[in-house]
């Protein structure tokens, strides 16, 4: 065995650097955590919080990370929560992780077969394409409307107990709890992922796939195994959405919900994991509160804030974060010569 | 059998007039513009407004509505647009997306959100019929107005000074800027009569497409179809694509209902992992 040349070496440091955890991790992760205890009466929002960070988690995967434009993501999510939901309905797979992990699988599936579609053309071909799928999805789900309800959507689905001992309740303390766990079990993998040889190899591919195809990268293995990853993470979300509301309905599939999932996205800034979920507890309380001050008109506002995104500039309406940041770096010993390492 | 595909010729020569402005756009300027239909649904209101509200003749409704499209177009494009060229697809998607749910919110608020209808004369309405073929006075009116739109802006693509300014734009265009070319110029004026023409079309086709506020929304994938089977780089292929689109819309919805417009979007699949630069177009080189 040859002994690792000093650029070998500094490249394994870099690699290992962007595993380590920064502190202001462990303090987002505590602080949702501890939402289960001291946020009671709003179980209800945070789930919906949860299942939408995953679920941007999982276009961050392809966006940020692989550098695929997809106005079309609402369709995995769509058939993850069809899944779950005639899962549950027809007996096939009662327990609910199991049903979840089912869902999220046959997502992945589903995201597979039509991966191989994203990877020729450009990115409008590629939103075209996207945009088709799901749209194509959309049709089916209400043509077989033995199956999935049709427009009506799918009703009577019974939920069992998780892991057969913690009931739905009407408040959703536990599904907002199974949520998070489950987000927060997902987005460690997607963490461990990202910061290993094959993240960064998806990095290269972004920024010019041409030159790394040239350094032996196979560009298309790649994309399709992240496009197949992100699958099972919409799939997932989209099962939490079906389990936790016992309910499914053709809007799973619709153009809004990938348009606002991007808006997620962007909110809290692509390429770094926690942008998604970020951007969740953002949009959430906004539309919330938009909801209630303009119930009808509030998609008005969810555009302006699109457009003044990009009029003012998504590097410069990040640079709020800089401050906090660079605090933290100065709290983290570790990060000591790395500076803007995170 | 003969009067589907007269239907169908008209929503095709329909989408043309409604998708020919954002094939030049995005060929011209790369730019992805999903908010083109916010200007069709504009000059659709325009139209409704004027007729039933003001009371004025229709036709000089019609031109009014491609009027105020190609002057909210010109304003947009100098005051939003011309930033955007620059940037990222992504910023454009979400750009231009912000702007289709703003339009669809504003219509809403406007207008209600229940479709509107305008009324269109007397002597447009009712069919006649040619060697035994049934044709709406309407359709036959869209077919006449959308034909003669096609070969004119055919003839000032080819023949004027301006069109061979657009080709070569459009071809090259930082070659089109070292010949002295203004691109900008160039592409503000193309922007606006686009979104004119998609006013007009937006206009016209109030009574056939329906108007309310989530037009934008409903027909962004039609016009996207039209521009990326199309090809961007002449007039002739996204006309030939619009109008195999409306007859294959009109068909299938007539002979096979059940699948709906599953037809038309499975179609467009194929079609671009076939040839991803589009069904009528050369191969690009940009």
């Amino acid at each position: 065995m040859t002994e690792p040349t000093p650029t070998a070496k500094l490249a394994a440091q870099g690699i290992l650097a962007r595993a380590r955890w920064h502190p202001l991790e462990f303090v987002f992760w505590i602080a949702a955590f501890s939402a289960i205890w001291l946020l009671p009466n709003k179980h209800l929002i945070l789930t919906e919080i949860a299942w939408l960070a995953l679920f941007a988690l999982s276009l961050d995967l392809i966006l940020g990370y692989a550098g695929i434009l997809s106005l079309g993501h609402a369709a995995f999510f769509g058939v993850g929560s069809y899944a779950a939901a005639l899962l549950a309905k027809h007996g096939i797979i009662t327990e609910p992780v199991l049903a979840l992990v089912a869902a999220g699988l046959i997502a992945a599936v589903v995201g597979f077969a039509t991966s191989f579609l994203m990877l020729r053309g450009a990115d409008l071909t590629r939103l075209m394409v996207s945009l088709g799928v799901a749209l194509v999805l959309r049709e089916l789900a209400n043509k077989f409307s033995d199956l999935t309800g049709g427009a009506d959507g799918l009703q009577g689905v019974t939920m069992e107990p998780i892991l057969g001992r913690f009931r739905f309740d009407m408040f959703g303390h536990n599904g907002f709890a199974y949520c998070l766990i489950v987000l927060f079990v997902l987005f460690l993998a997607a963490r461990r992922l990202m910061a290993s040889p094959f993240g960064l190899a998806l990095l290269s591919v972004k920024g010019n796939p041409l030159r790394a195809r040239a350094i032996g990268i196979n560009v298309d293995a790649r994309l399709v195994t992240i496009y197949t990853i992100a699958a099972f993470y919409a799939g997932v979300a989209g099962g939490l959405l079906a389990q936790t509301t016992a309910f499914s309905s053709l809007d799973v599939f619709s153009f809004d919900r990938s348009a606002d999932l991007l808006l997620v996205l962007i909110i809290g800034g692509t390429g770094y994991l926690y942008g998604g979920l970020i951007g969740a507890v953002i949009f959430k309380v906004m539309q919330d509160y938009l909801a209630v001050l303009t119930p009808q008109y509030w998609p008005f506002w969810i555009g302006l804030v699109l457009v003044v995104l990009v009029m003012v500039g998504r590097d410069r309406m990040l640079r709020w974060t800089e401050p906090v940041r660079t605090l933290a770096n100065r709290l983290d010993w570790r990060a000591k010569g790395q500076g803007q390492a995170s | 059998m003969l009067t589907i595909l007269f239907d169908g010729i008209a929503y095709g020569m329909l989408l043309f007039v409604l998708a020919c402005g954002l094939s030049v756009t995005l060929g011209l300027m790369n730019l992805v513009n999903l908010a083109h239909g916010a200007f069709a649904m504009a000059g659709g209101y325009v139209l409704v407004i004027l007729v039933n509200n003001l009371g004025v003749p229709f036709w000089v409704s019609i031109i009014c509505a491609f009027f105020v499209s190609a002057a909210i177009g010109f304003v947009m494009e100098k005051a939003f647009y011309v930033h955007v060229y620059r940037k990222p697809h992504l910023d454009q998607v979400l750009f231009t997306i912000g702007l289709v749910f703003m339009s669809v919110a504003a219509a809403d608020f406007a207008m209600g959100s229940s479709q509107v209808f305008a009324r269109i004369p007397q002597a447009l309405q009712g069919q006649i019929h040619v060697f035994g073929i049934g044709m709406g006075r309407y359709r036959l009116l869209i077919i006449a107005i959308c034909g003669a739109l096609a070969l004119g802006l055919q003839y000032v693509l080819v023949y004027t000074r301006f069109g061979s300014r657009l080709r070569a734009a459009v071809d090259d265009q930082r070659v089109a800027r070292g010949l002295g070319i203004n691109v900008g110029n160039i592409f503000a004026l193309t922007f606006a009569f686009g979104s004119g023409l998609a006013g007009l079309g937006g206009a016209l086709g109030t009574e056939i497409l329906g108007l309310d506020p989530t037009f934008p929304l409903k027909y962004m994938i039609y016009f996207l179809i039209v521009v990326t089977v199309g090809g961007t780089s002449s007039i002739t292929g996204p006309f030939l694509a619009s109008l195999l689109l409306g007859i294959a819309d009109v068909a299938g919805k007539y002979y096979v209902p059940k699948l709906g417009a599953f037809v038309i979007y499975t179609i467009m699949i194929v079609v671009l992992i076939w040839r991803p630069q589009g069904l009528f177009a050369r191969a690009a080189n940009k």
